[in-house]
């Protein structure tokens, strides 16, 4: 296997949100020597880790498992979903293997199917903080017990190594829990001892499918790594790699363009040169990968934060626009009292966010100042302990949001809700609160995998 | 008599803002030229303290990266607020990049 160059085909940039049918086939009669995706991220916020649930629909992830799925066992070549079940918790490893299995038996597959499980216990990381081996990354503070305690799930990040391990075991499908979204490419060159420069390198180029292409638009693309270095082309024979279309990839979604560190080191890309082999596929080399002295495991940590209802209520009214601030104000004091004077609830059990969508929704304090906008929909969501609270709050407010009059007033107004109710339970929320790493000395530590076989000849 | 300026959201190819992670935002502007590149660099407009207040937040937080072969230009801080947290408003913080967008920066002048 030693500098076998590899030939993987990353078909988009997430599990569950569709690519062209033809995009695997394709990649396969040009020679793909393994398959990988990434079904998971945080960037969709910290629901979906906190509650333990997927963001993509159950039925669309089966629609692209079975396309994968069934090209690879028919390639008889690897396929690597990373992040499964979005968040990356045991659970979605679980329910993806659970997929896999469905499928599998509808479609006559067999195989060996690893699970590398990620989550992690907030008592094991507790005696880890007490022995100093969490330390913050920036912007964070120093973590505390309270705060490892309070997270509803916690996940540690793998890199490469875990995988390795469940291929070299024999894996022909590795599901895995949370990994870094360039670890399953990464994965696949490593365990043919290819460098670590190239191999990291790809695996960011392609992590968001044909998103490093001069035209995303869903059709995947196929990276060959070499010992020297890597070569990656769209799979939609429509669209192009150019040089600055995969340079410009560095940049996506990380916050240094020419570093990016992983759990073994930091991939550097600024001696990299891009050199166009044709008008649709592009050669890099120069990429070089730093082992860290010590490796280290991001954590990612989501706590409850209590219970949301939002109300939304449209106004046209002009004179309202003319002075929201001051409307606003006073539905806050209004709301305020009320909720005391009806509930019973003082002001510190719970909070009100409120949001002009029209004026100032985006940007906040960061917006220009303006002429008064022709409508604004006004978001409120009121945060409490229990569900029961904050919809009780949100249905004081709702006579307010209705036909609150701008102080002095002559007539009592009525807003536009958009929906009847006007309130919307969001149920449990969820916050992000760890931005931590752990030092480990193994770079399985933290992980487990589990073999299985599959047999539905 | 003022020296003409122009939005950077029209001098620039594109101008675009995203979460890097949910504790980091990152904006990359994508310059048509090398001249337009240097131009940008040399007009002393992408600063940490121009930065700072645009997006009112500390210079010292504020990191800028230049890359030459790209024609670009990055800028990156932490987020005021934790992606998905009550106080956001923006969970891919994709809309963060109007401010910058609209800073004005001296016209170049045309060669003759």
């Amino acid at each position: 296997m030693s500098g076998t160059p590899v030939k993987v085909i990353f078909p988009s940039g997430m599990l569950g949100s569709g690519f062209d049918a033809a995009t695997v086939p394709r990649g396969i009669d040009l020679g793909a020597t393994a398959i990988a995706i990434d079904a998971g991220s945080t960037d969709s916020g910290p629901f979906y880790l906190g509650a333990d649930q997927a963001k993509s629909a159950r039925a669309a992830i089966k629609r692209d498992l079975r396309l994968l799925l069934t090209a690879a066992r028919g390639a008889n070549i690897p396929l690597v979903v990373g992040s499964c079940g979005t968040s990356g918790t045991d659970r979605g490893v679980d329910w993806a293997a659970e997929i896999v299995e469905e499928i599998s038996a509808e479609q006559g597959l067999s195989f060996t199917l690893a699970r590398v499980y990620s989550e992690q216990s907030a008592d094991e990381l507790t005696a880890a903080l007490r022995a100093g081996r969490i330390h913050a990354l920036p912007p964070a503070g120093d973590l505390d017990e309270e705060t490892l305690q309070r997270c509803e799930h916690i996940v540690g990040l793998m890199g490469a190594e875990p995988m390795m391990a469940a291929l070299t075991g024999g894996a022909d499908v590795v599901l895995a829990g949370r990994a870094s979204d360039t670890s399953m490419v990464a994965a696949l060159a490593l365990i043919n001892e290819l460098p670590a420069g190239p191999a990291w390198h790809a695996a960011k180029t392609v992590e968001c499918g044909d998103q490093c292409t001069t035209n995303p638009r869903g059709g995947g693309v196929l990276v060959e790594i070499d010992e020297h270095g890597f070569t990656v082309a769209p799979l939609d024979p429509e669209t192009s790699c150019t040089p600055a279309s995969v340079a410009a990839h560095m940049l996506y979604e990380n916050a240094n363009p020419f570093r990016l560190l992983e759990p073994s080191g930091a991939l550097d890309t600024s001696s990299a040169t891009y050199t166009a082999l044709d008008d649709r596929t592009v050669r890099v080399e120069g990429s070089r990968f730093e082992q860290a002295p010590h490796r280290t495991i991001k954590l990612e940590g989501s706590a409850s934060t209590g219970y949301e209802t939002m109300s939304f209520v449209g106004i046209a009214d002009p004179a309202v626009l003319a002075d929201l601030d001051r409307w606003l104000a006073r539905l806050e004091e209004m709301t305020a009292r009320r909720v005391y004077d009806s509930l019973g609830i003082d002001a510190g059990q719970y909070m009100i966010h409120l949001r002009c969508y029209g004026n100032d929704a985006v940007l906040g304090a960061l917006q220009r100042p303006s002429e008064a906008p022709r409508e604004v929909g006004v978001m409120m969501r009121v945060r409490a302990q229990t569900q029961e609270d904050a919809t009780a709050i949100a249905k004081t407010a709702n006579p307010l949001l209705l036909h609150l009059p701008l102080d002095g007033a002559l007539h009592l107004p009525s807003f536009a809700f958009a929906t009847s109710p006007a309130e919307t339970d969001r149920g449990a929320t969820y916050e992000f609160v760890l931005n931590h790493i752990i030092d480990i000395d193994d770079p399985l530590d933290l992980f487990r995998i589990k073999f299985s076989e599959v047999r539905h000849d | 008599m003022t020296n003409p300026t122009t939005p950077l959201g029209e001098f620039a190819e594109q101008v675009r803002s995203k979460n890097a992670g949910p504790f980091w935002i990152t904006l990359d502007i994508f310059l048509r030229t090398e001249d337009d590149y240097e131009w940008l660099r040399n007009a002393g407009a992408i600063t940490a303290a121009t930065i700072s207040a645009l997006y009112l937040v500390p210079a010292e937080d504020i990191q800028i990266f230049e890359m030459a072969t790209l024609c670009a230009i990055k800028i990156s801080f932490p987020r005021p607020v934790t992606a998905g947290s009550l106080e956001d408003r923006d969970q891919h913080a994709g809309q963060q990049y109007l401010p910058l967008a609209q800073l004005e920066i001296p016209v170049q002048p045309v060669h003759s």
